[in-house]
């Protein structure tokens, strides 16, 4: 994703990349986040943006640069941030993983469910407000650029 | 080596690159698709924390990251939508015009 130039070939790279994490959350046990994955990322968000870029058919230039001025500091903190999180990583997870992996309860949806509405009810409607906020926000994005061009 | 730990290290690796392409690409769309990997990254470290864990708070925040990630994508696409518009180029620093 890094190095193609073809906004839809970066398209269906990440599109891949979805669907290979809906497969490793199945492979986790959590059939239906990757249910979830597969059914949102794939099949709303990416399905647009796939449109957006058929939609939007801008040819640039073969000329014109493929990385922007911050090519080399961004490769230097991309790697640092690497560097930093491989050791935590490697320093903090070793045994409390082991030492979780002895409960081997199913958790499906019905828990997961019961848990969602019943302690969790308020950041779910919250959520309800923010999707609400999205859709005003961008009605009022492409209103006002009606409103400047009469 | 556990694959909890696999997972969390590949989960780290998609934040990163997806970093590096917010940083260094120069298309809108692409530095778009780019926050969404990042945000998948996050969703994969949350998943593995809640299957290890047997808890549904990971569970409830891959849920919000999927609502976050759906509004974020519609405000900015039409944002995009009407830079294209405008300038008739994806690329960034055509819209330099923008600042202050």
């Amino acid at each position: 994703m890094i190095v193609l130039r073809e906004p839809m070939r970066v398209a269906m790279a990440l599109i891949t990349t979805m669907v290979s994490l809906g497969a490793i959350y199945g492979l986790l046990g959590v059939h239906f986040i990757a249910a979830f994955q597969v059914l949102i990322y794939v099949g709303a968000v990416m399905v647009f943006m796939v449109y957006v870029i058929m939609l939007l058919e801008v040819r640039e230039r073969v000329a014109q640069h493929k990385y922007s001025a911050m090519l080399i500091p961004g490769a230097l903190a991309a790697t640092m941030l690497l560097g930093v999180l491989g050791i935590s990583v490697w320093r903090g997870a070793d045994g409390a993983m082991a030492s979780a992996l002895t409960t081997t309860t199913e958790f499906g949806i019905a828990e997961f469910s019961t848990a969602f509405l019943r302690d969790y009810w308020l950041p779910f409607e919250l959520t309800t407000v923010l999707l609400v906020a999205a859709i005003v926000a961008a009605l009022a994005v492409v209103k006002v650029h009606r409103k400047h061009h009469g | 080596m556990d694959r909890y730990q696999m997972l969390l290290w590949l989960s780290m690796a998609l934040f990163s690159l997806g970093l590096l392409g917010v940083v260094v690409r120069r298309n809108a769309l692409i530095m778009l698709m780019c926050m969404e990997l990042m945000l998948n990254g996050a969703n994969l470290g949350l998943v593995n924390a809640m299957s290890v864990n047997r808890d549904a708070a990971g569970g409830v925040l891959v849920f919000l990251v999927f609502v976050v990630a759906t509004a974020e994508l519609a405000i900015a696409i039409p944002i995009v939508l009407l830079l294209v518009r405008r300038t008739r180029s994806l690329d960034l620093d055509t819209y330099s015009e923008l600042k202050g």
